[in-house]
């Protein structure tokens, strides 16, 4: 010991880092921090593994990726390892965010602490979308695609920046092994340096001690008055502090296990050709709120919001402690902290949900309406739902259960609009609804409407033979009349 | 030039501090040096092949005999850019349409919005994104949704009584469009 001491230093240099005094008070709020590093150092060994098995070119990476899946012993383990590991160093790290957030930890000395600790968070985002990306099935080729489409959205090298990301003009050749290159190689590289910085950081300016409120941080008392009160009730780091630590990571290890053996890894998709159709790009649960975001966000403000946001809210939070290094930290005393924590953590909660509903997609696969929804067999309005199943109405628009959210439910429309509101409606489309003027006959549209009519709640059962009491005349004046002007409105105003 | 440890010169370091200051920034410089000449190689291993145009060549996607006039297919070809480790990574998908004897109309798959690939329904002749619900008539302009713009188009022709299409590059990776 003596011997390896004298020729590296390393033993009393640990040695001094586990005898350091640290803050009292230090609970278990603070384990999530060291349980963020355990879940990396668990990403970084799996990924060691599956790297054995793993052929990081276009064309043998769906098939190696089968073989993990399938035959190789323990395969599945460890790519569900792999995959909850990921969720979990993402979960860690928003809670840890948020508790150095909700006390004030970032203040004074900590600012370097904080600011380290958003790259590390935003390279960990990125590194995790790569990860998605490496598990190269179709989605994964549509889910780079958008990607890129994004990144096409910048000012000036935009396009430039999509054909970097794609390594050309179209997604193949040298895709895949440019993502896996930032995937294994890069990013984890840059997530180990900023880590042992972060770390570094952590020693250096010590553990914060939990704060108390009317105890503010006034840089030119903080550091005597921390030293002062180290000196007088610090506890150990070791074993006080880092047990703890340790019986945490444990937990969060024995939870991924079981994650893995339970539940597993996401499904493998369909193979990773570009030309197929059926592809439904959808990332990872941790994105979903994004997902969401892009789905949802008004279309003239896309460049804002797909460029001009994420680099808004990384200054903004890089600024954090610059803007506010001194004064409260107790969160009681900083109510409009708490306030903005708690906004946008529903916010995102609320937008997972939405992302996981997914109701702005058409249901391309909606079952058809049944006979026994229709209320008919034959006749007007039987042939008018067949319309409706037929002719795409079913994607955006529910009735009794069948069908897609994107439009409104139709179930009872019936109590709602009147024939001839319907007829505009039809004729016309909206932003969201093709223009169907152009594209049913007559008689279609007069079918459509007769069984549209039969939607009510109140007047007619469904579940019965109906018969329909049709204006005279087809598609009656008044509506065509409005429906030409709307249409000549329509095309003044394209 | 003789380096010497016990040279006066190097121990005068407190008497002479602007030989200190300016042998800092020769390291600093020829470090710098040094990672320019190893690094810029590699950027440009990096770079440069993305920096080029993609070559565009006519690729076979069948006997014209073989598409029903009025009939919306989709069609897959592989494209010349793809290597032997490319596998099915490299094809490229079209809805292809024959319009008249010899006049065919190409969509390119991908959405105007964000890339996903859009659907041909037959019914009400409507091509659909399944991502965000963004709807094209049949000839490619848009009915709804998000899409900003129309659907890009191949280039066609027939020789030879095969079906030719022009392979292009992802329309949003293209300066000209």
């Amino acid at each position: 010991m003596q011997w390896l001491d004298d020729r590296t230093g390393l033993v009393k240099l640990i040695k001094s880092i586990a005898d350091h005094p640290a803050a009292p008070g230090v609970k278990w709020k603070y384990v999530f921090g060291s349980a963020v590093l355990t879940a990396f150092l668990m990403q970084v060994v799996t990924g060691i593994g599956l790297l054995t098995t793993y052929v990081p070119s276009s064309g043998g990476a769906y098939e190696s990726l089968q073989y993990i899946t399938d035959k190789a012993p323990l395969g599945a383990f460890l790519r569900g390892m792999h995959y909850w590991g990921a969720s979990m160093m993402v979960v860690l790290l928003i809670i840890h965010f948020l508790r150095v957030f909700l006390m004030g930890s970032f203040k004074f000395p900590r600012e370097l602490n904080w600011i380290t600790g958003v790259l590390l968070m935003a390279t960990t985002l990125v590194t995790a979308f790569c990860g998605q990306i490496v598990r190269w099935d179709q989605d994964a080729v549509f889910g780079l695609v958008v990607a890129s489409k994004m990144a096409a959205h910048v000012p000036l090298i935009g396009t430039w920046l999509a054909h970097f990301i794609i390594g050309g003009g179209v997604v193949g050749s040298y895709t895949l092994s440019r993502i896996f290159d930032m995937h294994v190689i890069v990013l984890p590289t840059l997530l180990a340096s900023l880590i042992g910085l972060h770390v570094y950081l952590v020693l250096r300016n010590g553990v914060s001690e939990p704060p108390v409120p009317g105890r503010g941080v006034d840089p030119a008392t903080y550091r005597s008055d921390y030293h002062d009160m180290l000196r007088k009730e610090g506890v150990p780091f070791w074993p006080t502090v880092v047990l703890r630590d340790f019986v945490f990571a444990t937990g969060v290890v024995l939870v991924v296990l079981l994650l893995a053996w339970l539940v597993g890894a996401r499904e493998l998709g369909h193979p990773p050709d570009p030309s197929l159709i059926n592809a439904h790009p959808r990332p990872d649960w941790y994105f979903w709120w994004l997902f969401a975001v892009l789905a949802l966000l008004p279309h003239a403000l896309e460049n804002f919001f797909m460029i001009a946001l994420p680099l808004l809210i990384g200054l903004v939070l890089l600024s954090v402690p610059l803007v506010s290094n001194r004064g409260e930290r107790h969160p009681a005393r900083r109510p409009l902290a708490v306030a903005v924590v708690v906004f946008i953590f529903s916010g995102i909660v609320a937008l997972t949900v939405a992302g996981w509903h997914e109701n702005w997609s058409p249901r391309v696969n909606a079952s058809p309406l049944t006979a026994d929804i229709i209320g008919a067999s034959s006749g007007p309005v039987y042939e008018g739902a067949m319309v409706f199943n037929n002719m795409g109405c079913l994607f955006c628009h529910t009735i009794e259960g069948h069908g897609g959210k994107r439009g409104p439910n139709l179930t009872w429309i019936a109590d709602r609009l009147t024939r001839d509101q319907l007829t505009l409606r039809i004729m016309n489309g909206a932003y969201n609804m093709p223009v169907f003027g152009r594209i049913l006959s007559t008689a279609e549209t007069e079918n459509l409407l007769d069984f549209l009519s039969t939607r009510k709640k109140f007047g007619f059962e469904t579940g019965k033979q109906q018969s329909v009491v049709r204006p005279s005349g087809p598609l009656t004046h008044a509506a065509l009349h409005a429906s030409e002007e709307l249409a000549i409105i329509n095309s003044a105003h394209p | 030039m003789k380096i010497d440890d016990n040279n006066e010169a190097c121990r005068s370091g407190e008497e002479n501090p602007g030989r200190r200051r300016f042998l800092a920034r020769l390291g600093v410089a020829v470090g710098s040096l040094i990672a320019i000449m190893a690094g810029l190689p590699v950027i440009g291993y990096i770079l440069l092949p993305v920096s080029r145009k993609m070559h565009r060549q006519w690729v076979s996607v069948g006997p014209a005999d073989r598409f029903t006039v009025g009939d919306t297919v989709l069609v897959s070809f592989e494209n010349p850019s793809a290597r032997p480790w490319t596998g099915v990574s490299g094809k490229t998908g079209a809805w292809v349409r024959r319009v008249g004897d010899g006049n065919f109309i190409a969509f390119v798959l991908n959405c105007s919005h964000l890339g996903c690939p859009v659907r041909w329904e037959a019914s009400p002749k409507l091509f659909i994104c399944p991502c965000h619900g963004s709807v094209y008539y049949e000839d490619g302009t848009v009915a709804a949704g998000p899409a900003p713009f129309s659907l890009q188009r191949f280039r066609v022709r027939v020789r030879s009584g095969q079906v030719e299409l022009e392979s292009r590059p992802l329309p949003f990776t293209e300066t000209t469009t």
